[in-house]
Order: structure tokens, then sequence, then C-alpha cells
């Protein structure tokens, strides 16, 4: 058990110390706030993080209405039919389906037959797609766990089934929801093959100026400067995984701390 | 005069019968209690009372229930109005984990029935009417968890009369709290019952004695299969001088 344990423990401290100690040496405001230069053997990588927490935020957008929204459905509305029952088992096989394939199909969908071309919108909705089995998982679940009574007792002084759901249920089921929602994106945010095809430009030193724009982002990036680009200082690579995983964890810190917040609150 | 009358209700559970025949008259603004043994189907007959069983897969009513008057399953039957005038407080004490204050609003905020100003007036005439305002005025703010179990009933009942319902209905809603607690609730059915229509299920025999005007007796009938009211008369005959031998056997402890 504990050596089990350590087998899996160690080799994510190595990665993490090994990033984190020679990916700090990179770390400086130029790097952080700067336009890469010399073929990205140099400069910063900032149009790489904004376009990261850009494509966070858009494909929040465009995937909770509809992920909280479905778990809504699922879990308040749906009867267990067979309709129902093949919406789950595509969610199940969704969430296990390797994410280049997403990625060609936002390629196949959005880029070309919806003409939205290499853009934003693009790689945000196939992200989108890609987490929210997660976010309707992890909110159906939470909801779930709101006893039925408060339903009930919801309906017993005249409020409807929406009421219920919006005053109460929902209330009880937000820090869950937040979390499912955060542990999607974050997925979302560190992955490459979705958005290879999709939204990320190889080497683009601006900001997108437009939705329907190309962005650098910051897992594509790391992929190009480690892999296509001869002679690329190991600095730059090492800094710029650290400010990924730096991302990665400001936000799933934020989940926990956001759920531990409610929980106390929490008394059911 | 008959707040509620039923008429000959049969309930379904699928193809399963729960109650049979149930017919009964419920007097406007007194309190009438169904008492019988456990699983005769009191609870599920309370709930046919504001369609409460409607939620269930399956659930299937035959007969009527007419509240004054109008039948509350004919098909433009509206369950959300219905529900409104008849509330309902549950066994175990079941406050929102929110403010004392936001359980009280909670009705008249999703009926749309009162403004902001008006709102606190309701949470505190309501409080009054449960003889809690004294103990809770200065922590509205509080959370409603943090109170007693027999606290909560009383915010649970007040949270029901907050939206002025015509009848409430009540599942054994003293089965969790202790004799204090209990004969609190008791004095506040009786107060209340000048305003309201009082439904309540109890398998206290002696609370029924003590609190009730009316007092139905369910029974499971002969074949075992499902509940229906064998005897109903005032509490006063009922617990004296039973005409029913299976009342007299239950009401004086021989069985059940």
């Amino acid at each position: 058990m504990a050596l089990a344990t350590l087998a899996v423990v160690v080799p994510i401290l190595l990665v993490l110390v090994t990033i984190f100690v020679r990916g700090y040496q990179a770390i400086n405001w130029e790097f952080l706030t700067a336009m890469p230069r010399d073929g990205m053997k140099a400069g910063g990588i900032f149009p790489a993080i904004v376009g990261t927490i850009i494509l966070i935020f858009a494909t929040g957008l465009a995937a909770i209405p509809v992920g909280v929204g479905g778990a809504i459905y699922l879990s308040e509305y749906a009867r267990d039919n067979w309709a129902t029952r093949t919406i789950r088992l595509a969610m199940i096989n969704l969430a296990g389906i390797p994410s280049v394939v997403y990625g060609l199909f936002g390629l196949g969908m959005f880029v070309l037959f919806l003409r939205f071309g290499t853009s934003i919108v693009s790689g945000a909705l196939t992200l989108a797609i890609m987490t929210l089995p997660i976010i309707i998982s992890t909110s159906e679940e939470a909801l779930r766990a709101v006893p039925v009574e408060f339903r009930t007792v919801s309906a017993s002084v005249g409020g409807t089934r929406w009421q219920g759901i919006r005053y109460v249920v929902l209330p009880q089921a937000l820090p869950g929801i937040i979390t499912g929602v955060i542990l999607g994106l974050l997925r979302a945010a560190g992955e490459t093959a979705p958005i290879l095809f999709t939204v990320a430009a190889f080497y683009l030193p601006r900001l997108p100026r437009s939705p329907f724009d190309q962005t650098m982002a910051l897992p594509y990036h790391l992929y190009v400067i480690s892999t296509q680009v001869p002679g690329m200082p190991p600095q730059i690579q090492y800094g710029t995984a650290f400010v990924l995983l730096l991302i990665v964890l400001t936000f799933s810190l934020t989940a926990t701390l956001i759920r531990s917040f409610f929980r106390r609150r929490r008394q059911w | 005069m008959d707040k509620i009358t039923v008429e000959r209700l049969s309930f379904f559970y699928g193809a399963k019968r729960a109650l049979t025949d149930v017919s009964i008259g419920i007097p406007e603004r007194q309190i009438t209690a169904l008492i019988g043994p456990s699983g005769c189907g009191k609870s599920t007959f309370l709930r046919c009372l504001n369609r409460m069983n409607d939620t269930i897969r399956g659930a299937r009513v035959e007969g009527r229930v007419l509240l004054d008057g109008q039948d509350i399953y004919a098909a433009d039957a509206d369950v959300v109005a219905l529900r409104s005038r008849v509330g309902m407080v549950f066994q175990r004490p079941n406050p929102f984990p929110q403010t004392i204050f936001d359980n009280i609003a909670f009705g008249p905020r999703v009926l749309g029935l009162a403004s902001n100003g008006s709102l606190a007036d309701t949470v505190e005439r309501s409080l009054r009417d449960v003889h809690l305002w004294d103990e809770v005025k200065d922590n509205l703010k509080q959370d409603a968890l943090s109170l007693s179990l027999g606290q909560q009933q009383r915010l649970c009942i007040a949270r029901v009369i907050a939206v002025k319902p015509e009848v409430i209905l009540m599942d054994e809603p003293c089965s969790a709290l202790d004799p204090i607690a209990t004969l609190k609730v008791e004095d506040l059915m009786r107060e209340l019952s000048q305003n309201y229509t009082i439904v309540i299920v109890t398998h206290n025999m002696q609370q029924a004695a003590r609190a009730s005007d009316m007092t139905a007796m369910m029974m499971l009938t002969d074949d075992k299969k499902s509940g229906t009211i064998i005897e109903v008369g005032p509490a006063r005959r009922i617990f004296t001088r039973p005409s029913d031998p299976r009342t007299e056997g239950y009401v004086t402890g021989r069985y059940g």
C-alpha cells in the first residue's frame, strides 16, 4: 500500500519539482508580459498566457449554461426512459474519447462546416464539448445530493417545481457545481490536441482582436517550442510549463477553497 | 360546515391498492385527527388532500376530494394553487438551511404575495402566531438549523401559515419532539384551529384525545391489502364510546 502510494506520488513530485526549480529561473517580468521574439527563442509568452485565459473563459461561457442546464434536466425533470439512458451512455462514452478526436471533430464541425475558421469561437466550442461530460456528471451528482424533502417542502407551500429548484436546490448544490465546472475547465486549459486544429496559432506575436481571431495558447506553445523549434533555450520551455502549471493550480486551489467555504456552512 | 369532503377515495401505487373507498367530511376550523395502526395508509390519505402523492410515479386516484365543493382532482385543477391553500407540516422538522427570516419568507416570495416592506410584517406575524417571535426576534439572520427541534417544527408551521393557507395538514408533527415541545405544538394547534382547518396524523392516542375535535379511525380492510376509514366521530365519543369493536380495541391499547 505504502509502496503503491510512493510509486504514484514520487514521479509526480519529481516532475513538479523539476519544472518548478528549472522553470522558476526563467520567470521574469519580460517573460510574462512581452511578445515572443527571434522565432520564439527570446522575449516572452504574453500572448500565450492571455490566449489560454481567454480560452478558459470562452469555454466556460459555452459549457456552463448547457452543462448545468443539462444536469438540472437530468436530475430534476427527466424520467428514467430510453432517451435519458441514451444521454447518460453518450456522456460516459464522451468522457472516454481521446482529446485529439475532439480536435478533429471541432475542425470538421466548427472550423470547416460552420465556417468559424481557425478561431477562438471554434476552439472554445470544441473545448466546451470536451468538458460537458465532466460538468454535467458532477453537477448532477451535486443536485442529487440535496435531500428530496427540500423539494417536497417547497411544493407544499405552493412553490412550482422550478421555484423549488431555483431557490432551494440550486443554492444548496452550488458548491458542488462550481467545483465540477472548474475541474472541467481545468482539463480544457491544459489540453493541446483539441485546440491544435481549431484555434491555436503557431506564432502570433500579438493579442487576438476578435472572437474569430486565432490566438496562441500555453499548451500548444509548449508543444511547439519543445518539438518544432530547433535550438530552443530550455529555460523558456521550463518557464512555459511552469506558467501553465501555475494557472492550473491557481484554478484548482480556487475550486478547493470555494468548496470548503460552502461546506462549512452546510449542515444537513 | 365541511371544508373538505372526501367521497369514496381509492389510491393506487401502480397496481398496488393503498386506500379503498375512504369517505369523510372534514369540518372547517376544527382539528381532525387520523389514528390507526402503522401501515394503514394514514399518511398516504393525508397526502391525497393536497396532491403531494402526484410526484410518485404510477400514483392513481379514484373518487373525489372536494375543497369548498371543488374537486381538487378535476382535470382543470391547479395543483400549485391547491398547495398554497392546503399547506403541509412534515414528520421531521425540515427547515431550509437558510436564515430564519428566509425560511418564513420563502412561501410569500415564491407566491409573489409580499413586497419587501410587508414581507417583514408577514414574517413577524407568522412567528408571533407560533410563539417563536420572542425567542428569535433578535436572530432572524441566524441559520434556522441552529434552533432546537421543537423550535424548528414551530418554524416549519410558521413557514406554512405565512402563505395564509386555509387548511394545514400535519403528518405526525410531534413524533421527533420531546414531551414539552410536543405540548407546545398541541397548544399551538388548538389556537390555530380558530383560523385554520387542521388535519393531523398521529400515533399518539393521548394526543388525538387531547388535541382533536374529530377523530377518524383508519384500519386495513379485511383482506389486509389497503386502508380505509372505519369510524369517524367527535373525539370524545371515539375515545369513550366507540361503536366499532376494532376502534375500541385500538384506542384502549389492546392491539395496533
